[in-house]
């Protein structure tokens, strides 16, 4: 038998047996999955594979066909408030006029409350230092480079202090050099919380990232010690299910230390 | 020296008790500005344009409705205004309901809605008796505006201050990313269509200004230009107020001076002004460049 206070220490997410078809489409099928307190995972997958389904589930924009997902121990709907959540800055308005502190705030939006508080603004401020973009908060958005902006955005979704932090294709559309910040930055956050991070760029997040989750209508897990040389390759240009076939996992993963 | 006699006519004519309609229609310009560079913000940053300019043409629907209530039932205490106001709320409620929930028909949905709502109005004047001028309607005549139509701007520039202050931070996610104020807690469905409903009473306000058919320039074109120079949501509304306010003072004048209609006067004199603003912003980038 489990033991319940354990599980809930923890497991941040757990996924049974769900399924999500989008007009009749199946997009994830009977997926189980368990992902532990402070894990660094990076989600890929070939595009329509089913990674931003996975993420709207575990947000609770969207409800499963079958199976249960919980997360934080309650549903994602409850859980939200706990999660910091980055989207692809590419469907913001660019000519929106906001400046970085604007944005960050929106982390600290509560239904409870109108205004933002001095607490509010200090716990921004915070978040700013934290992504290394002090000394930015009155310039506008608009004017950031790409990585800036998603330094921002990780800071809105930091300042709400969440348990965990899910990023949708943080490195897109930015350099090498950005990303390599990025992720560092995200690195010293994962002392404190859980990051799942959705990724098409398997081949340099696996640097950083503890787990692989590859999605392509199943979910399998990978140690990322696993995952190297030509068959990131593979992974990446090949054919996701060919190349797995013969991989299967239980839902903890396998050989985690 | 014309222009300058004019312009002294102009204000002799303002300060004169006899042509109360002229103050009327000033002090109108002015405060019906604050909900216009208001509301005009949220439409213009959310880009939802075309979903006002559904709005204002089905509420000549309503307006014709109205008529043939009042003229052709004998049903006096629906007034024109009320019809105005129910078609506008109620396609509001319509429009974003559509745009929330039909994704790819959208666009045509909503030129559908557009369309048929100016049509009612039509068909609905064809059955009222007696004769209406339609063009106050479709193009505006501030010098029509009575004391009802102030203590209704009043009421409205009261409702949409208020609500923005107490509400701007949700107005504001809502329209920069409205998915991640949802998951913040907050209800953006609601939120959306309120601010909806408010640019429906909003533009209600603007057809007896500026009329149906010219109702989306007032709206979108002082944001468009307070957007060159703003860098904050509120500077963006606030200046889109100013200068609202100033095209139709500006416009008011020179239609009076020279008898031309005041709607049509004022979208040119703002129009001219975006485009002029454009082009030499954009000259003065590529010099940059």
């Amino acid at each position: 038998m489990h033991q319940p206070k354990d599980l809930f220490m923890e497991t941040d997410i757990r996924l049974n047996n769900v399924s999500f078809a989008y007009k009749k489409q199946p997009i994830l099928e009977n997926v189980t999955l368990t992902i532990p307190h402070r894990e660094f995972a990076s989600i890929v997958g070939p595009n329509g594979g089913g990674k931003t389904t996975l993420l709207k589930l575990l947000l609770g924009l969207i409800q499963p066909d079958k199976g249960d997902i919980q997360v934080l121990g309650t549903s994602p709907e409850k859980a939200r408030e706990r999660i910091g959540y980055m989207p692809q800055h590419a469907h913001l308005d660019m000519n929106f006029p906001a400046t970085v502190m604007d944005v960050v705030l929106m982390g600290r939006l509560k239904k409870s409350t109108f205004w933002f508080s001095k607490k509010d603004r200090d716990q921004a401020q915070k978040a700013i230092k934290t992504v290394d973009m002090t000394g930015s908060a009155h310039i506008g958005f608009n004017e950031l480079s790409g990585g800036q902006k998603q330094r921002v955005l990780i800071a809105r979704a930091l300042c709400s202090r969440p348990d965990i932090l899910l990023l949708d294709e943080p490195t897109a559309n930015v350099d090498h050099e950005t990303e390599e910040n990025l992720f560092s930055i995200l690195q010293d956050l994962n002392r404190e919380m859980t990051i799942l991070v959705v990724s098409h760029d398997l081949g340099f997040v696996s640097k950083y990232v503890k787990t692989v989750i590859c999605v392509n209508r199943q979910v399998v897990f990978h140690p990322t010690t696993l995952v190297e040389g030509t068959m990131i390759k593979d992974i990446y240009y090949g054919d996701l299910k060919m190349v797995r076939h013969d991989h299967r996992c239980s839902a903890e993963g396998h050989c985690r230390d | 020296m014309q222009k300058a006699i004019a312009v002294i006519e102009f204000f002799q004519a303002l300060a004169d008790p006899d042509n109360r309609f002229l103050a009327y229609a000033m002090t109108m310009g002015g405060l019906a500005s604050i909900a216009f560079g208001i509301i005009g913000t949220f439409v213009t940053i959310k880009r939802i344009s075309y979903l006002a300019g559904a709005i204002s043409h089905s509420v000549f629907g309503g307006i014709g409705l109205a008529l043939y209530l009042q003229v052709g039932m004998g049903i006096s205490w629906f007034d024109p205004i009320l019809g105005a106001v129910l078609a506008a709320v109620v396609s509001a409620l319509v429009v974003g309901l559509v745009s929330i929930h039909a994704r790819e028909r959208e666009d045509t949905i909503i030129g559908t809605l557009w369309a048929v709502g100016m049509a009612c109005g039509i068909l609905f004047i064809d059955k009222t008796p007696g004769y209406f001028s339609l063009s106050s309607y479709l193009f505006g005549d501030i010098l029509l505006i009575s004391h009802t139509d102030l203590v209704f701007v009043i009421c409205l520039d009261a409702l949409i201050v208020g609500v923005v202050v107490l509400f701007f931070n949700r107005f504001f996610g809502v329209c920069f990313d409205n998915e991640f104020t949802l998951l913040r807690g907050i209800n953006t469905t609601f939120f959306y269509l309120f601010l909806l409903v408010l640019t429906a009473l909003t533009v209600v306000l603007l057809v007896r200004i500026v009329g149906i058919v010219l109702v989306i320039a007032l709206l979108t074109i002082p944001p468009a230009i307070a957007g060159f120079y703003a860098r904050r949501l509120w500077q963006m509304m606030l200046y889109s107020v100013l200068l609202c306010a100033l095209f139709t003072w500006t416009g008011l004048g020179i239609s009076y001076s020279f008898s031309l209609s005041s709607g049509p006067t004022i979208i040119v004199l703002c129009g001219t002004f975006y485009l002029v603003l454009l082009a030499v912003n954009k000259w003065i980038f590529q010099q940059k460049k």
